[in-house]
C-alpha cells in the first residue's frame, strides 16, 4: 500500500477516535442535547470499507454513525455542531447525533431506527442500475448485529441478490445489541453465513484490522461496480464504551472481554505494523495525531460559538411544499 | 377549446361543463392507467415497483413460445397487470425494469423506494391493498417523511405511493382499512383520495411531479365507476377541496367514495326541499380547510361523511377544526358519520351496515335540518 494511503487510513481512524472521545467529554460537560452512542474501537470498519469510495457511492448508517459519516468525508466541525444543537450542524440542529447527514458526500443518512437505513442502501443501488451508472455509484448498508435479527435486512437482501443491485451489507458485529449478548441473539456463530440464504458471498473479516477489512471490502466493492451483485460482509469487532454515553458496561460485560479486545486496538496494530515494516515514521504518525488533535479543539470551538437555531425552524423543512 | 380544471374547485355549478370538451368517457381504473402511462412517458426518472404489477415475472412470450430469459421480439409477461388490473399493458411498454414486480416485502420494498428517491429518480409503489400500508408503517413513517426534516432540509423524498382501501366488496377485516389518518396523522407526509376518474387523473399526476411523499388511496368501491374524462393534462394542485354541488341548507363533507355517497343524498333529498352543498376534500394533507369554513358560515350545518372508524378519524378532525374556527357559524351540532369502532365483517349484511349509507347520511341530515 501507498504512504499516501497508509497516512489516509490512519487519520481517519485517529479522527473518528478522537471525535468519539471529545464528543463524549462534551457530553458528559452537558452540550450534546441528547444521547450519543460512541463507536471508538469499530474504527477500522467503516475506515476500510469507506477507503474504496467516492462522493458517488452512497452509505446507510445506524445510531452509532460518527465513525461512518467521518470515514466518508464528513466536516467534524458541523458533526460537532450538530450534537450540540447548533445552527451550523449538518442538518441545521434539527437531527442530532443520531440524524447525521450529508447528501453531498453521499451519506444517506444515520439512522436510529435498527435496521432501517439497510433498504435505503439498496434503494440507492436500484437508482444506480436504474441509471446504469453501476461503476461509479454502488450503496453500502452499515448495520450492528443487531439488525440482523430485523426483518428488512433479509428483504434487503433478497431483492439485492434477485435484482443483482451493486450493494455491500456491512454488519458490524460489535457482539452487544445494546445489553444483550449476540451470542444469546443470534442463532448463528458467523453472521456472514446469513449470506448463503441470498446466494450471495459472504465473509467474515477482522474489523480490528483496517488492512484485512480493505483487502476484503476491495473485492466486494469491485464485483458491485462490475455488476456482480451484492456481498454480505460481516466485521467483528467491539466497542469500548457502552450502548449509549450514560451506559456502564460493565454491568453485562467482564474486564477480561474488554481486555482482550483492547489488547487489538485498531489503532495500535496498525502502528505496529507499520512502524516494523518502516512503512510509516513515528514522526509522521505524531505529525498526524496533532493535526487531529488540534482538529477537535477547532471543532469543539466552532460548536461551542455557533448560534441555535431560530424557532422559526422548528416549523421548516417538514415539505418542499405544502400550503401556499 | 382547453378543460379549465380550475373550475372543479369552488365552482359555482359544482363540476364544470365539460360540453365540447376533447375527452371520453372512462372508468376509474382505466384513468388510473392512462394516467400512469403518461406520466412514465413524460418523465423517464418515475418508475413503478409493486407485487404483481405485471405478474408472471421473468416469464417472456412471442407467438405462444416461453423464454425465461429477455430475447428479441418476446414481450414479458402481463399476467395480472396489476391488482384490479391498474398496471394493465404497462410492462410490455415500458419494460421490466421501469414496471418492477417485488417479491412480498413490503418493508423491503418501500424502504429501496425511498433510498432510489433519496438517489434522484421517482419511484411509484404500488402497495396493494391499504391494509398493507402497516407491514411498511416504519419505512414510510421514520424514513419517508422524517428524512427531509430531521436531515435539515438538505433532501428531498419525491416518492408516489398507491393501495386499494375500503369495505364493501367481501375483503374483510383485512383487506378493507380506510384507516386515512393513520397517514394524515404523520408530517412530512401527504394523503390524496379521489373520488372519481377526473380526479384520479388530476391527483395521480399531480403526485408524481411533486417532490414530497405522497399517499394515493384508491378506494375499491370507485374503480369501475365511470365519468368524463378530458384528453388534455390534469394536475390538481394538492391541497384544494372541490364542490361536487352548491346548496344552502347543510354542508354534507365526504372523500372519496363518501363524496359519492353525498352527491347521490343530494340529488335525493332535492324533490323534498333540504338543499345539500357537497364538498369533496380529495386531498386529507394537506387539508382544505378554507372551503369547510366557507361553505358552513353559509349553511350553518355540517355532516361528516367518512368510512375510517370513528376514534381520531378525518370526521373528528374535521370536526375540531369547524368547532374551534368556525364555531359561530354553527346554528346545530357537527354531525359525524362513520364506520363504528369494529374491524370490517365479512358477512354482507354486517359489512354494509359498517359503512356509511346514504340512508345514514339522510338521518343525520334529518337530525339537523329542523334544528
Amino acid at each position: 500500500m501507498e504512504k499516501k494511503k497508509l497516512e489516509e487510513l490512519f487519520e481517519s481512524m485517529y479522527r473518528i477516535r478522537r471525535f468519539e472521545e471529545t464528543m463524549l467529554e462534551q457530553t458528559f460537560k452537558g452540550k450534546s442535547m441528547g444521547v450519543t452512542h460512541s463507536s471508538d474501537g469499530q474504527e477500522a470498519g467503516p475506515v476500510g470499507i469507506c477507503a474504496h469510495l467516492t462522493d458517488k457511492d452512497w452509505i446507510g448508517s445506524t445510531h452509532r454513525g460518527h465513525g461512518h459519516c467521518i470515514a466518508k468525508g464528513l466536516d467534524t466541525k458541523k458533526m460537532m455542531a450538530e450534537i450540540f444543537g447548533k445552527s451550523t450542524g449538518q442538518c441545521k440542529g434539527k437531527g442530532g447525533s443520531m440524524h447525521i447527514a450529508d447528501f453531498s458526500k453521499g451519506m444517506l443518512g444515520a439512522n436510529a431506527i435498527v435496521g432501517a437505513s439497510i433498504p435505503l442502501a439498496v434503494g440507492a443501488a436500484l437508482s444506480s442500475k436504474y441509471n446504469g451508472t453501476e461503476d461509479d455509484s454502488v450503496g453500502v448498508a452499515f448495520f450492528g448485529d443487531g439488525a440482523t435479527g430485523q426483518g428488512v435486512l433479509h428483504e434487503s437482501m433478497n431483492l439485492a441478490s434477485i435484482w443483482k443491485l451493486p450493494v455491500i451489507f456491512v454488519c458490524e458485529n460489535n457482539h452487544y445489541a445494546e445489553a444483550t449478548p449476540v451470542e444469546y441473539a443470534v442463532s448463528i456463530e458467523d453472521i456472514s453465513d446469513r449470506a448463503a440464504a441470498y446466494s450471495m458471498p459472504g465473509i467474515t473479516a477482522d474489523g480490528m484490522d483496517v488492512f484485512d477489512v480493505y483487502e476484503v471490502a476491495d473485492e466486494a466493492i469491485n464485483r458491485a461496480r462490475k455488476g456482480e451483485g451484492p456481498t454480505l460482509i460481516e466485521l467483528k469487532t467491539f466497542r469500548y464504551h457502552g450502548h449509549f454515553h450514560a451506559d456502564d458496561p460493565k454491568k453485562y460485560r467482564t474486564p477480561e472481554e474488554d481486555e482482550k479486545w483492547k489488547d487489538r486496538d485498531c489503532l495500535k496494530i496498525f502502528e505496529e505494523k507499520v512502524i516494523s515494516n518502516k512503512s510509516m515514521t513515528l514522526e509522521s504518525i505524531k505529525k498526524i495525531k496533532d493535526l487531529i488533535d488540534k482538529e477537535m479543539l477547532e471543532a469543539v470551538e466552532f460548536a461551542e460559538k455557533s448560534p441555535m437555531p431560530d424557532i422559526s425552524e422548528l416549523y421548516s423543512d417538514v415539505y418542499v411544499k405544502y400550503k401556499d | 377549446m382547453t378543460f379549465d380544471y380550475s373550475q372543479t374547485f369552488r365552482g359555482l355549478a359544482g363540476l364544470p361543463n365539460t360540453d365540447n370538451v376533447p375527452g371520453s368517457e372512462m372508468r376509474y381504473r382505466d384513468a388510473f392507467n392512462l394516467t400512469l402511462r403518461a406520466e412514465l412517458e413524460r418523465d423517464p426518472s418515475v418508475f413503478v415497483m409493486g407485487e404483481d404489477i405485471a405478474g408472471g415475472a421473468g416469464r417472456f412470450e412471442k407467438d405462444g413460445e416461453v423464454s425465461y430469459e429477455e430475447k428479441k421480439g418476446f414481450k414479458p409477461l402481463d399476467a395480472w397487470g396489476g391488482p384490479f388490473a391498474a398496471t394493465k399493458g404497462l410492462i410490455q411498454d415500458f419494460g421490466s425494469e421501469r414496471i418492477k414486480d417485488t417479491p412480498i416485502s413490503e418493508a423491503g420494498v418501500l424502504g429501496a423506494a425511498i433510498g432510489a428517491a433519496l438517489t434522484g429518480t421517482r419511484p411509484v409503489v404500488d402497495l396493494m391493498y391499504f391494509d398493507f400500508v402497516t407491514v411498511a408503517y416504519d419505512q414510510l413513517l421514520s424514513n419517508a417523511a422524517k428524512s427531509r426534516y430531521m436531515f435539515g432540509g438538505q433532501t428531498k423524498v419525491p416518492l408516489t405511493m398507491f393501495a386499494r382501501s375500503g369495505a364493501g366488496t367481501g375483503h374483510a377485516a383485512q383487506h378493507s382499512e380506510s384507516f386515512y389518518s393513520m397517514l394524515v396523522h404523520i408530517p412530512g407526509l401527504k394523503v390524496v383520495v379521489p373520488s372519481d376518474p377526473l380526479s384520479v387523473k388530476g391527483l395521480l399526476s399531480a403526485s408524481i411531479r411533486d417532490d414530497d411523499p405522497v399517499f394515493l388511496v384508491n378506494d375499491k368501491k370507485l374503480i369501475n365507476l365511470s365519468g368524463f374524462v378530458p384528453d388534455a393534462e390534469v394536475v390538481f394542485e394538492l391541497g384544494k377541496g372541490r364542490y361536487l354541488r352548491r346548496g344552502t341548507d347543510v354542508t354534507l363533507i365526504g372523500m372519496a367514495y363518501t363524496s359519492e355517497i353525498c352527491r347521490k343524498v343530494a340529488e335525493k333529498l332535492e324533490d323534498s326541499g333540504v338543499s345539500c352543498e357537497v364538498i369533496d376534500m380529495l386531498s386529507l394533507s394537506p387539508l382544505d380547510e378554507d372551503i369547510i369554513l366557507e361553505s358552513v358560515s353559509k349553511t350553518n350545518k355540517v355532516v361528516i361523511v367518512d368510512e375510517d372508524t370513528p376514534m381520531c378519524s378525518m370526521a373528528s378532525e374535521i370536526s375540531s377544526i369547524i368547532a374551534d374556527k368556525g364555531f359561530d357559524f354553527l346554528d346545530a351540532p357537527i354531525k359525524k358519520v362513520n364506520s363504528p369502532h369494529t374491524p370490517v365483517p365479512y358477512n354482507r349484511d354486517l359489512e354494509f351496515s359498517f359503512m356509511p349509507s346514504e340512508e345514514r347520511v339522510i338521518k343525520a341530515i334529518q337530525e339537523i335540518v329542523e334544528y
